[in-house]
């Protein structure tokens, strides 16, 4: 089993969602994280003095996937978030020893 | 000038002025947390634009002289306007308090432009719409063909509710949708702020309605009572139509209907007494929560409902006036509506004086906005509608968090 990770646009939210479905995915865990990348952050302006503020809003995608899927999955995810500019985040893949499901106890690819 | 009257001016005018950063509250709650800063600034705006250019020509298109269809420029710049007058300054007074209507009403188009109206656009729409629009249609009403005719606007239904109302309508058919509505859900970010914006509005209502009274005496008490009725039992319809149509009772339906019903009542305020208040109420707040629905049928993306509320809800009090205006109450010279004796004729004026500001309000706003559509641009990029206006045309935003993280250069 993966862990799909994919640190994305949050803009791009409901279009990966929509292709996780199309994908055949049944859940998937959303957080709104800060960082930077390449993309570095942006500029405010308060009463005249410019603030850089380097850590800028990011929405991070994790799914549960089998061994099989996973590439596909984390290949839907890059296809949805694409904007190609600078800033559109990463995706990676850890690997996983135990899944379980709450409810039922179910374990492994059954849980997912 | 009497000084009770003068006590009472000055202080409705600055309730009037209140009403605008609660209006700015009250829609940037509606909108998403990326874009409240600049709904503020569009609200803040007109703050800073309107009393200047209103006291260099706004006013004096606005009310000076005799003409039917729009003032002279005798009064522009506050020519023969001073404390040294018979009048002590009434007159001063007047210019100011109405001032603080001519900021407003500008102020109630950018609910519906929000989210995607370039700011530079929105700063030059805001003196052209007041100056092409505002004070034209102001003086039909006040002083000009309208009022010859025996219109009654007590404090601004057909001049400024349904003015404003259309000319949204009219901004946001140049302007295009939002992206991604109305699929994707626009929620609120912060209901808080609609309520407290919703609260601040009502308060300053009280200024609108019972100032327009420009005396402190019956008629304003009046309108004070009718206000304070018209906005409950609004809200209270809104609140059971959502309770029985959609099984809860919210406080965006609350909010909703509390400023509808100060819509309707602000034609009405100082002309209809008794329990009429309650009768436009209801019936204000019942209709409008079914209005707000037509922008997704029609398909135009009135984004927070100024024309469900505002154009609905001014047209509904205006023509309610027709039915419930009552002369002997008030012992005035205006004519009666249905209810008192009056037939349909007011109520046929009052139908005309508003098919006649929907009409002009709504050709010169789509000829201003398309005029600054093949100019300057009206529309913010894909990108920084996805990203937010806050940050792209303001450079600030509205809730910093990991301030560890911001160095000052």
């Amino acid at each position: 089993m993966k862990l799909v990770t994919a640190v994305i646009r949050p803009s791009k939210v409901d279009d990966v969602k929509e292709a996780l479905k199309s994908a055949g995915v049944l859940g998937m865990t959303v957080t709104e994280v800060q960082g930077f990348g390449r993309q570095l952050g942006h500029t405010e302006i308060y009463r005249g003095a410019e603030y850089k503020v380097d850590l800028i809003p990011k929405v991070k995608v994790e799914v549960l996937a089998d061994d099989e899927s996973a590439q596909r999955i984390a290949d839907a995810v890059a296809a949805a978030a694409q904007t190609d500019s600078v800033g559109d985040g990463k995706i990676w893949l850890t690997e996983v020893a135990g899944v379980m499901r709450i409810r039922t106890g179910e374990r492994d690819d059954d849980a997912i | 000038m009497d000084t009770g009257d003068a006590a009472w001016l000055l202080i409705s005018s600055a309730l009037v002025l209140f009403m605008t950063p609660g209006l700015a509250l009250f829609y940037g709650g509606m909108d998403r947390s990326r874009n409240v800063l600049n709904m503020l600034m569009m609200n803040f705006w007109c703050l800073l634009i309107v009393p200047v250019v209103w006291v260099i020509v706004g006013y004096s298109l606005a009310q000076s002289g005799d003409g039917a269809w729009l003032g002279n420029l005798d009064a522009a710049f506050l020519d023969g306007f001073d404390i040294s007058g018979e009048d002590g300054g009434f007159g001063l007074l007047v210019i100011a308090f109405l001032g603080m209507f001519a900021v407003i009403t500008p102020a109630l188009i950018s609910g519906a432009v929000a989210d995607r109206m370039k700011f530079s656009a929105w700063a030059l729409f805001v003196p052209l719409w007041l100056v092409l629009v505002f004070s034209p249609v102001f003086k039909w009403v006040y002083g000009g063909w309208m009022g010859d005719r025996g219109v009654l606007d007590f404090a601004g239904g057909t001049a400024i509710h349904v003015n404003a109302g259309i000319a949204a309508l009219a901004a946001v058919l140049v302007l295009g949708k939002r992206k991604g509505w109305p699929e994707e859900g626009h929620r609120p970010h912060s209901m808080p702020l609609v309520m407290l914006g919703a609260g601040i509005l009502w308060f300053g209502w009280f200024g609108f309605n019972a100032g327009s009274a420009l005396a402190a005496n019956g008629q304003a008490v009046q309108a004070f009572m009718n206000t304070f009725l018209a906005a409950a039992a609004a809200g209270l319809a809104w609140a059971i139509v959502e309770r029985v149509r959609d099984g809860h009772f919210t406080n965006l339906g609350t909010a909703s209907g509390i400023v509808a019903g100060l819509v309707a009542i602000t034609p009405a305020a100082g002309f209809v007494s008794g329990m009429a208040p309650i009768w436009i109420g209801l019936a204000t707040g019942v209709i409008c929560s079914y209005a707000v629905n037509l922008k997704a049928k029609a398909g135009y993306d009135d984004a927070l409902d100024v024309v469900g509320v505002h154009l609905v809800g001014g047209l509904i009090g205006s023509l309610a006036v027709g039915l419930f205006a009552n002369p002997d109450f008030f012992g005035g010279e205006f004519m009666a509506g249905l209810f008192y004796g009056g037939g349909m004729r007011l109520f046929g004026e009052q139908a005309l004086a508003n098919a006649s500001t929907m009409v002009y309000s709504f050709v010169v706003t789509f000829v201003i906005m398309l005029a600054l559509k093949a100019t300057i641009g009206v529309r913010v990029s894909d990108d920084v509608e996805d990203t937010g206006l806050d940050l792209a045309e303001h450079a600030e935003t509205a809730y910093s968090t990991g301030s560890a993280s911001v160095t000052r250069n």
